[in-house]
């Protein structure tokens, strides 16, 4: 029998306000424990919480990105447990009306695309953090993150594959990124995926028993994790066993899925309405104030990519990967430059000091305009495409200009042809061989007196006039 | 020598403006007041004495430099202790916070302080608000001035015995289902609930955060309208506060109901209202037919579904309100807790007492799953129809005029049953429900010589209409109330 595995995600998204949902402390949970604290988010006696407008900004946009319907009216709700992170034992949260619901995504993945529903994106509060690591066998609590802005956004069990779930994965966060509404970061769990996996008859329509697969520290992980989860449960079915209903953590050492918890479901929250807090109606105005501001996502940036520049598809997808790269290509294009020539060097050489350098690309970087230019440069033979590597990484080095940088380190391309004759001539007295082997009809050899010559002018020389004036030479020879 | 704790807040103000007295004199008569008295009286959980003094002097130092020393400057007053202050414990009458100090001060405890007002200590109160006869403080009894074998009512039992019993010129309050107007009226005091919305609520520690709302308990209405002229309006730290001009609540007090339609609800005069209470305010009422008001019958049919509505949704949300006394943070933890699980269960069962569990488990049962549509859903919307009765009436009527209490204040021990207890606020209760300001006030003494209270009930917002009817009740009335019978 074949079998299909269906996948739903929920994906928690700290966002990058400045302050915390419910009052007005900062954000950065790195600060020294316990110094980003305040009756609210300490859940002093007496203190109520006051909603923040940016959250509530922030996740509308990435409702209406996820093409989601926003709710005219919804609320908070308070669900209610008891845990040391949780400063009133219960997390300020939405239950039935969440901000943002019925969206889709369609996710790109190995040459289809799937449409992903989203269910919805919903607003809560971050928990504190405990720490066992104080010693005395004591254990600690970092009210920092306490209150920090997380959205939810939960998926329709849509999913078919461990490698769909990493595409929609990293669309998602490359939306996020788009919007500027988070960092993202997986490591420091500002970016946190669960998956729900089951497995089924192909063809068949009624979900398998599901399993949850929780506290993975990176995309690539979570998909290891769910392509193990896929083949254990068929593996259990196929034994005749039958799958648990349970939270399962990942073991990246050994490579497998564990059983965590069981009756996850047995949970009862108490949800009730927040009744510190007044319905958020999000009206028309709100909605569409925020619809204005929204950036070109990257699907859509990355057609017009193709259309309005002519450039590959890959380069045009490579290209839109960060809105900061699409940018910056759109900058030096709208500077003057080749569309293609400048795909290539953003995608290569800059890429690679991005990266090296750690760091991303950007007009703070480096200036479109300076690439431009130097794509200009090599177009009209003033420096060689090999001169101009060194020249960029001199360009992200310093931010001098292209001209300077030429000017200063004298790397002006030689394409005085009295010159570089002078520099031919000695290069083929200098090697003989090779001449009597290229006058035998060994045409290749040119190659390497082309690369002679241009070691002899320290890589000056305009490699187009060398292979031009070598040729001449060499059948003035014959 | 002036017996200054006999005296009002507006008289007191009086005087202090036209150079009369001090406010340290003033404030050194009443700290002496409570000094005589309040052994008997047992209102007060801690006193003062230092910080109000020092008050005192600096509102003295301030009138000598022709300061605006604000509307309430020199006048000493308590607070229930479940209000969060810089000064001394914030215990909410709780051994689970017995010694909690709490790091900044509620906007009403603020803005009363901005104003001037001396505060002379925090008094007692049922632990957590929950009770109606100050019998469930953690610490100790409060007696009725009037009787000292009686309880002063509750929740703010505390805020009504010392007004009653001259302790204090006025005190600030919580009314979540008639703490504030039940013990007024079993005192005889002004007890004012403004709408929900009306007061802010941040650093009220909360018991039902839908339902609580801050007043004054007084010695006359007049106070009762300067005092809500200092604590009302829109707070940025409580998103529930209103968004709405506020009148001046003194200028409300014209004197004139003539044309004011007065309705009578026929489910709140019954034959369960006892003879001697509709007596009283059958007299309140050809008071006020005597300087024009008109009275006519109108009808809140979901009456009897107030009491059940009540507990359910108060119960559910102190169950969470109260979550937060676990003992990892602040407040009450139990010593020999090994685990968390242990730290839980045994700083909540030490530290609330019984009527405290017994709410939170309540609460918690109503939202279980399973339970949360028949209870907690269902109540909800009965509570909507109880506000539909409410807008149904006041389409014919201004304001709606009601016994405060079924009884007269009872003997300590009396109602042992919880469910006794609870029937204690049948008058007030749909007031909170329906978000409405309510107001009770002295209207005569039973032959046991204890007092009686009328309520009115004002439209969302219309605090001015209830306190105008009020103060002209006060005004016409035809006799003195006297004083209690404490020295
Ligand atoms: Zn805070």
């Amino acid at each position: 029998m074949e079998f299909e595995a269906v996948i739903g995600m929920e994906v928690h998204v700290e966002l990058n306000s400045k302050s915390k949902v419910f009052c007005p402390c900062s954000t950065n949970f790195h600060a020294p424990a316990n110094t980003n604290v305040c009756p609210v988010c300490l859940g002093m006696p007496g203190s109520l919480p006051v909603m923040n407008k940016d959250m509530v900004d922030k996740s509308v946009a990435v409702g209406l990105a996820l093409n989601c319907t926003i709710s005219r009216w919804s609320k908070m709700d308070r669900k209610n447990y008891f845990y040391p992170d949780l400063a009133k034992n219960y997390q300020i949260s939405q239950y039935d009306l969440p901000l943002c619901y019925s969206g889709y995504m369609d996710v790109e993945s190995d040459g289809h695309v799937r449409r992903v529903g989203i269910t919805r994106a919903h607003m809560e509060e971050d928990t504190a953090r405990n720490t066992h690591t104080i010693g005395n066998g004591e254990s600690g609590v970092d009210f920092n993150r306490s209150g920090v802005p997380l959205l939810e956004i939960v998926t329709e069990p849509d999913i078919r594959s461990a490698q769909e779930a990493f595409d929609y994965l990293t669309q998602l966060k490359q939306i996020l990124q788009y919007l500027n509404v988070s960092d993202c970061n997986m490591e420091e769990g500002s970016l946190r995926a669960e998956a729900n996996i089951s497995v089924r008859p192909k063809g068949s329509t009624p979900f398998g028993t599901k399993t949850e697969v929780k506290n993975v520290a990176s995309f690539s992980g979570t998909m290891k994790a769910i392509d193990f989860e896929i083949k254990r449960q068929i593996q259990v079915i196929r034994d005749g066993g039958t799958i648990v209903q349970e939270t399962r953590g990942w073991d990246a050492d050994r490579g497998i899925t564990f059983s965590q918890r069981m009756k996850e479901s047995a949970h009862d929250y108490r949800y009730f309405p927040e009744p510190d807090l007044v319905p958020i109606v999000v009206d028309e105005a709100w909605e569409l104030r925020i619809h204005e501001q929204q950036p070109e996502l990257p699907n859509p940036r990355k057609h017009r990519f193709e259309a309005d520049y002519g450039i590959p598809a890959y380069d045009a997808m490579v290209l839109t990967l960060t809105k900061s790269m699409a940018d910056f290509f759109e900058a030096t294009v709208a500077a003057g430059a080749d569309a293609k020539k400048a795909a290539n060097w953003i995608m290569g050489d800059l890429q690679a000091l991005c990266s090296e350098a750690k760091r991303e690309l950007g007009e703070e970087v480096l200036s479109p305009a300076h690439l431009a230019e130097m794509i200009r440069m090599i177009d009209a033979g003033e420096i060689s495409g090999k001169i101009a590597k060194e020249v960029l990484a001199e360009m992200f080095a310093s931010g001098k200009a292209p001209k300077t940088i030429v000017e200063e380190k004298g790397l002006v391309q030689i394409s005085d042809s009295d010159a570089l004759r002078e520099s031919i001539c000695q290069v083929l007295a200098d090697n003989t061989p090779q001449v009597e082997q290229y006058k035998a009809g060994k045409e290749r050899v040119i190659g390497f007196l082309v690369g002679q010559v241009m070691k002899a002018t320290q890589g000056k020389a305009n490699p187009q006039m060398v292979n031009e004036l070598l040729k001449e030479e060499l059948s003035k020879l014959s | 020598m002036t017996a200054w704790y006999e005296k009002t807040a507006h008289e007191i103000r009086d005087a202090l403006r036209q150079g009369e007295t001090t406010a340290v004199e003033i404030t050194q008569n009443f700290l002496d007041r409570i000094d005589a008295v309040d052994k008997q009286v047992g209102a007060y959980l801690q006193i003062w004495n230092e910080s109000a003094l020092e008050q005192a002097v600096q509102i003295d130092a301030r009138l000598a430099n022709g300061e605006d020393v604000g509307p309430l400057a020199g006048v000493p007053m308590s607070l229930k202790d479940l209000f969060c202050t810089l000064r001394g414990n914030t215990t909410c009458a709780s051994r689970m916070l017995a010694n909690f100090e709490s790091p900044y001060n509620a906007t009403a405890v603020q803005r009363l302080e901005d104003a001037g007002a001396i505060f002379l200590g925090k008094v007692n109160l049922d632990e957590f608000a929950m009770g109606s006869s100050t019998e469930n403080s953690a610490f100790q009894k409060t007696r009725n001035p009037w009787n000292l074998n009686c309880v002063p009512g509750g929740s703010s039992g505390g805020s009504a015995a010392s007004v009653a019993a001259d302790c204090c010129t006025f005190s600030l309050s919580s009314d979540t289902g008639g703490s504030i107007r039940q013990p007024a009226s079993l005192c005889g005091c002004v007890g004012l609930k403004p709408t929900y919305g009306r007061v802010s609520r941040k650093g009220q520690v909360a018991f039902a955060s839908s339902l609580d709302q801050i007043g004054p308990m007084c010695k006359d209405v007049e106070d009762a309208a300067l005092v809500l002229n200092v604590i009302c309006g829109k707070d940025p730290l409580d998103a529930t506060t209103a968004d709405l001009p506020v009148p001046n609540f003194s200028k409300a007090l014209t004197g004139d109901v003539k044309g004011l339609r007065i309705g009578l609800p026929k489910e709140y005069f019954t034959e369960s209202l006892n003879p001697e209470m509709r007596a009283l305010i059958e007299q309140a009422i050809d008071v006020l037919k005597g300087q024009g008001a008109e009275f006519m019958e109108v009808s809140l049919p979901h009456t009897d579904y107030a009491v059940a509505v009540y507990y359910i949704i108060c119960t559910a949300e102190a169950s969470a309100n109260l979550a937060r006394f676990d003992g990892v943070r602040y407040g009450f933890r139990h010593p020999d807790a090994k685990n968390i699980q242990e730290l839980y269960v045994k700083s909540k069962s030490e530290g609330f007492g019984p009527e405290v569990q017994r709410r939170i488990m309540l609460g918690t049962y109503v939202l279980s799953s399973g339970y949360y549509d028949a209870y907690y859903l269902k109540a909800q919307k009965v509570r909507s129809l109880i506000k539909q009765d409410f807008d149904r009436a006041f389409e014919q009527c201004d304001v709606i005029l009601t016994p405060t209490s079924p009884t007269q204040a009872f003997q300590f021990g009396a109602k042992t049953d919880p469910l006794e207890m609870y029937l204690s606020d049948i008058y007030t209760i749909s007031t909170n429900l329906a978000a409405l300001p309510g107001i009770s006030l002295p209207c005569g003494l039973t032959k046991d010589k204890l007092p009686a209270g009328l309520q009115l009930i004002g439209k969302p917002f219309d605090e001015a209409a209830i306190l105008r009817t009020a103060h002209c009740y006060e005004q016409n009335r035809g006799f003195d109330m006297g004083k209690a019978p404490i020295a």
